[in-house]
């Protein structure tokens, strides 16, 4: 295939921004040229490092080039050369924002293909903790648009409640960012005795900021004229570029993962999911307001009913034995070294499971040749498909507008590069 | 709660819907295959179940018709793509690469993966793109991942490499820790004008007692 050259690319620059003007076809005296801007891909606003080139007529952007893989860093070749659970650690690098959704899924994914179910308590833990994880990713992007916008002090609010969540997350699984929660067939360890208690107070707090947060920008006139009506995108067209998540809710797409393919025992749980009337940015800010809420919402009732019991699965051939086992049997021995330098060995085959990330439809394609390593792994990253529809919604927008709407898709880098 | 709030201003009102629609079940999948039976009749095309996963295996010569029918029949009405993408089998020879494609219908929730297998000298298939906006920046990342070619697509480029990237690094025949050649300068002809800064000369810092005996 003969290799195009991306649209505006001749016009790559030393330095952050490079302009160049284009002759106008008449000629005219008039100052009628449209001019190139160049945002990114180390733009301050960008946080996450993709690349706009705009072609701009006064303020109006009237054609635009989106590139991405400036972060691209071969994760699903470095998965063909690990065993199953030597995957997990990079799969927190994916969506870094909502690491233990990752984790989740790609263990769900495994588990799938072995047939196995983990214990109804591993199932909650996951689901708690895959919520808290959702509820960071809602706060870090609704938080990080309003700064972008001007409102320095609601982030610092949003940021304050994340904080709680990770002090939360902290508690439980020892790491902040890059968790490796889960395991194949389980999660590394119980929740702490008290976390019930602290996940309400670390709640409270969060729905404290959250409040103050929705005082301050839900109706503040400066937001609204910002986000209202900018970069429309209609249902048709969500649809037909494949968006999913709270973008596409936006949109009035009442596609959930959570309702639509429930996992991990989220039929047991009550909870409504926000949709849009407009699709407009202001709609993509407040679906994920009202998304925070109800994920909290399903936290609660999970730690209500969550049962006793173990929380993996008993099967020497997928997860490790305990310690005391290792130590004192002969057989408890054998099984953790036949599990360490053989792996997992799932049967061969091909699996596609699906959680909802942050961003939307997260989903593992998983072939797999009866050996100890994928042999293939495809992940359908939510923050790749929706920069496909970022050109289309720059369009007929001014510049300022570029920044809210980059920061409303939430485009993660290390999930859309890979 | 506070948020929860059905009518916003004026211009802004949120509907909110709750309970389960449908999940994959047995039966979920029995009525999706009996249905592209019937509306695939004629064609050379097989079936199977995988993982709770409908799997349809179809030849590259029948490509355009069977996408065109899985999109537009109203009965099936595939209107969302989900993902493609390629698995390299190495061994197979005659058809090295497999095209899979995962498709939903977000009506019914009937979800259906497409297998198309394309040989190693020329892997050519024609593109999805009048069906699936979304089809654009996958079918990129394919061509740039496994060196597939989309006849129609006007805009494959490198998506996740750069454009000077040699190979494509998800075949099983491209190393893993394989080097590339040295990119030149893309643009020798553009000055680097952060060299024509004129250094301000350094400070000298003197000692204080002697600027002090000085005094």
């Amino acid at each position: 295939m003969v290799k195009k050259a991306p649209l505006l690319n001749e016009d790559f620059g030393i330095g952050g921004v490079t302009t160049r003007v284009r002759p106008h076809a008449m000629g005219d005296d008039l100052h009628t040229d449209t001019m190139v801007l160049n945002l990114g891909p180390a733009h301050p606003a960008t946080h996450g490092t993709a690349r706009v080139s705009a072609e701009i007529s006064g303020e109006k952007i009237i054609n635009a080039d989106v590139e991405v893989g400036y972060l691209h860093r071969g994760f699903e070749k470095m998965c063909e050369t690990v065993d199953y659970n030597q995957v997990i650690p990079y799969t927190d690098r994916l969506n870094y924002v909502s690491p233990l959704i990752n984790n989740v899924g790609w263990a769900l994914t495994v588990e799938k293909l072995l047939g196995v179910e983990v214990p109804k308590r591993c199932q909650y833990i996951r689901v708690v903790m895959s919520e808290i994880s959702r509820v960071c990713d809602h706060l870090t992007c609704l938080g990080a648009s309003a700064m972008e916008l001007g409102a320095f002090s609601a982030f610092l609010y949003l940021v304050q409640a994340r904080e709680y969540l990770w002090d939360l997350i902290e508690e439980v699984t020892g790491a902040r960012l890059t968790i490796s929660y889960t395991r194949v067939g389980g999660v590394k360890e119980d929740l702490p005795k008290d976390f019930d208690e602290k996940m309400k107070a670390a709640f409270a707090g969060v729905r404290k900021h959250l409040l103050a947060c929705d005082g301050l920008l839900s109706r503040n006139r400066i937001f609204m004229d910002r986000m209202c009506d900018v970069a429309i995108v209609t249902r048709d067209e969500a649809i037909s570029y494949g968006l999913a998540g709270p973008i596409a809710r936006a949109s009035g797409i009442d596609y959930d993962v959570r309702k639509a393919f429930p996992y991990s025992s989220y039929q047991d749980f009550e909870f409504e999911v926000p949709l849009g009337t407009k699709g407009d940015n202001y709609d993509r800010f407040y679906v994920r307001m009202v998304e925070v809420e109800q994920s909290l919402r399903i936290c609660e009732q999970a730690m209500a009913k969550i049962p006793q019991g173990p929380i993996s699965i008993r099967d020497p051939h997928i997860v490790l034995e305990p310690k005391e086992e290792v130590y004192k049997s002969i057989d408890g021995m054998i099984n953790h070294f036949e599990l360490v330098i053989k792996g997992v060995q799932p049967p061969a085959g091909e699996v596609y499971m699906l959680v909802e990330g942050g961003n939307g439809e997260l989903g593992f394609f998983l072939v797999s040749d009866g050996t100890g390593k994928p042999y293939k792994v495809h992940v359908r990253a939510p923050s790749y498909i929706h920069m496909g529809i970022m050109k289309k919604m720059l369009i007929g927008n001014s510049i300022a507008d570029v920044v809210p709407i980059f920061g409303m898709i939430n485009m993660i880098g290390g999930e859309c590069d890979r | 709660m506070f948020l929860i709030k059905v009518t916003r201003l004026n211009q802004h009102e949120f509907s909110i819907f709750r309970g389960c629609r449908c999940t994959v079940s047995v039966s979920n999948i029995e009525n999706l295959s009996e249905l592209i039976k019937t509306k695939l009749a004629g064609m050379q095309i097989s079936l199977s179940v995988e993982f709770d996963h409908l799997v349809l295996t179809i030849n590259k010569k029948d490509h355009q018709v069977i996408f065109s029918a899985l999109k537009n029949d109203q009965d099936l009405g595939f209107n969302y793509l989900v993902s493609i993408t390629a698995i390299d089998w190495l061994d197979k020879k005659d058809l090295r690469f497999e095209v899979v494609y995962h498709l939903m219908n977000l009506k019914t929730l009937y979800r259906l993966r497409v297998k198309v297998a394309v040989p190693e000298e020329d892997p050519t298939i024609d593109t999805v793109l009048p069906h699936w906006a979304a089809a654009d920046y996958l079918e990129s990342e394919t061509w740039d991942m496994y060196g597939i070619n989309f006849r129609g697509n006007p805009d494959v480029r490198r998506m996740l490499m750069y454009p000077e990237f040699e190979g494509h690094p998800l075949r099983k025949d491209y190393p893993v820790q394989g080097k590339q050649p040295r990119v030149p300068m893309r643009y020798p002809e553009v000055r680097n004008t952060a060299l024509d800064m004129i250094r301000s000369p350094l400070v000298q810092i003197t000692n204080k007692k002697k600027l002090e005996s000085r005094a």
